[in-house]
């Protein structure tokens, strides 16, 4: 368990808030700039000052100003992924990864067969055992970004904190790194704090999402409940819409289409050369879902989920209604008109059948 | 020809080689010695020797001294840097006759520090090398703190605390980060206060004087030999200076550029 209090104050910007995080997985942190995610990272880290408030991490508290515990920057086993290159620039790639390394071991006085297995894994994970002997000035801005992320996590710190670690690459370079990302948070059971403003980057790797606006929380919780959430609405990407994870349950090579599994139904969508049993993360946009109460036959639209409605809610538009479905375990987001919701006499608790029309893959 | 000569012969042979070697050592060896009486007599070599004396030590603790300075100088938001900081550069507008005048007065016998040394047991600093390398110190200083400042304000905040989450203390990357990034304004700086230094002249007249293997050094000599008519000895110490000078400036600018370079790739 995470529990932050932060209480940032200046001239034209303020960050107050106060939440409890999972002590695990990756915590997205969503919101436009000058939402004050950054602050948020730098003041858990102690590079922001945080007059006032509370910064526990598990058992550990960094900060408390009740009790007066400060604890420096240089204490605290966190690491920190920049949002541009920060690699010590008089230092080769090997040389950037043992920095860190070296004064943990320094200070825990471990036996360096230790520091080198999680010096040779974190190697691994990101892929840059042919990359040690070069200097930060030789390396792409990918490359550079992959390094910075080995350092951070080759101290195996008790929490990991990424501020926009993709922002500064093109979406080439992105696309580089997102499996690595994928990877850690796979492969780690270190917890994340992961500062975003790409739904994208939200979609495809957060399991808890934070979002911020104007220095207040506006939303949080795990990263589906929070993206179904119609009270408040919270819009990653184009429109608002479900995020639902289930694996490969079967691969159709005749149609080329590949199914996805999940709690609640499953779903007919375009064979991505996945296998069967690979876990993955879809996306359904509220306004690719028509509703039925019979049974659709003799339609074009492959995928029909049975649900019941649990609530509905205006949308923005007075013409539009916004319906939270539930199927199974999961939630689906539809958006039909009044007129709709009028004619065909959609109550709470009645079951329905959700039409799908597109689905995206998004990890 | 009999054969007592063939033997004489024979070891003249032997020996000529050595013979006429050792004739030409000794009178390269006179020929120098009598060069170096002519071009340079033994004070101007001893005004040499003791200003490169003064330059090194002046920048080595320039350098241990203007550091930890320029690093409090691009680190602090205190309201002292402003003050410190003029008060830094002041040596590089005021005429050298001024900062010696009141070094003077400081170190004398009624001033302050001269009060303490004397107390001491130090006698007076004025007129001595000691108080030479004050001033000289104080003169130049400038010239190291300036490129010194530059350097670690180039830096900026963001190695810093890259050192700071990798769990490096303060001093720990200061000595680890910022000092090995600052490496080009080091040798600047070191480059600077030596040049500067040797080419000081009003300070070290007014704070030490003229005094053969004390405090003479080359440009006092030079004053000294054109004061006395003696161009040709002036013309070839100020020759020198001017060349030592140059490659100075030249080593400067050939670095900076191979920096800009560097820095942009």
């Amino acid at each position: 368990m995470i529990h932050l209090q932060i209480n940032i104050a200046r001239s034209a910007f303020q960050l107050n808030l106060d939440i409890q995080l999972p002590g695990q997985g990756i915590t997205a942190i969503f919101g436009p700039s000058g939402s004050g995610k950054t602050t948020l990272l730098r003041a858990v880290a102690g590079l922001e000052k945080n007059p006032q408030g509370l910064i526990q991490i598990g058992e550990n508290i960094w900060q408390d100003t009740k009790q007066g515990i400060y604890i420096p920057t240089w204490q605290r086993p966190l690491g920190y992924v920049f949002q541009e290159s920060s690699l010590l620039l008089h230092l080769s790639v090997v040389e950037n990864l043992n920095f860190g390394l070296k004064r943990v071991l320094k200070a825990a006085n471990s036996a360096p067969t230790a520091a080198n297995k999680a010096l040779q894994a974190s190697i691994e994970l990101l892929g840059i055992g042919g990359l040690l002997q070069r200097m930060p000035d030789d390396l792409s801005g990918g490359e550079r970004q992959r390094v910075a992320i080995a350092r951070a996590i080759a101290m195996q710190p008790q929490l990991l904190l990424m501020d926009e670690p993709l922002a500064s690459l093109d979406a080439a370079r992105r696309q580089e790194i997102f499996p690595w990302l994928a990877r850690l948070r796979d492969e780690l059971k270190m917890p994340m704090l992961y500062v975003t403003h790409s739904a994208e980057e939200v979609t495809r790797l957060a399991d808890h999402l934070v979002v911020l606006d104007q220095g207040h929380v506006k939303a949080q919780g795990s990263v589906s409940a929070v993206l179904t959430q119609v009270v408040n609405p919270v819009v990653v990407g184009e429109d608002a819409g479900a995020l639902i994870a289930g694996c490969i349950g079967a691969v159709d090579a005749q149609w080329h289409l590949s199914r996805v599994d999940f709690d609640g139904g499953c779903i007919w969508m375009r064979d991505a050369g996945l296998p069967v049993g690979k876990a993955v993360r879809i996306r359904i946009l509220a306004r690719d879902v028509s509703l039925a109460i019979s049974e659709p036959t003799n339609t074009s639209i492959q995928n029909q989920l049975r649900g019941s409605i649990q609530s509905m809610t205006p949308d923005k538009h007075p013409s539009q209604v916004m319906v939270v479905l539930k199927c199974g375990a999961e939630e689906v987001l539809a958006r039909v008109t009044k007129r709709a919701v009028n004619e065909l006499a959609l109550q709470v608790g009645m079951p329905v059948w959700a039409q799908v029309k597109s689905v995206a893959l998004v990890a | 020809m009999s054969r007592k000569d063939s033997a004489l012969r024979n070891l003249w042979c032997r020996l000529y080689p050595t013979h006429v070697e050792y004739r030409q050592r000794t009178r390269l060896k006179a020929l120098r010695r009598k060069l170096t009486r002519m071009i340079l007599t033994p004070d101007s070599w001893q005004a040499i020797q003791l200003t490169f004396e003064l330059a090194t030590l002046t920048t080595l603790l320039l350098l241990v001294l203007a550091t930890p300075l320029a690093w409090w100088l691009s680190q602090t938001q205190s309201a002292w840097r402003a003050p410190i900081h003029a008060l830094v550069t002041l040596p590089l507008v005021l005429p050298p006759s001024v900062l010696g005048f009141y070094l003077l007065i400081v170190m004398g016998p009624q001033g302050p520090l001269g009060q303490f040394t004397q107390s001491m047991g130090w006698g007076v600093l004025s007129f001595t090398f000691t108080g030479l390398l004050i001033g000289s110190i104080l003169f130049s200083l400038p010239f190291a703190v300036q490129p010194l400042q530059h350097a670690f304000d180039a830096i900026g905040s963001r190695p810093m605390e890259v050192a700071a989450t990798l769990r490096a203390s303060p001093l720990d990357a200061f000595f680890s980060v910022a000092l090995p990034l600052a490496k080009p304004g080091m040798v600047t700086a070191a480059i600077l206060s030596f040049a500067h230094t040797v080419g000081e002249f009003g300070v070290v007249l007014m704070i030490g004087g003229n005094i053969p293997g004390q405090t003479r050094v080359v440009s006092t000599e030079i004053y000294g030999h054109v004061e006395a008519m003696e161009y040709a000895q002036a013309h070839l110490l100020a020759a020198g200076m001017l060349v030592f000078s140059f490659v100075v400036l030249l080593a400067l600018a050939l670095m900076s550029r191979r920096q800009r370079q560097v820095m942009k790739r």
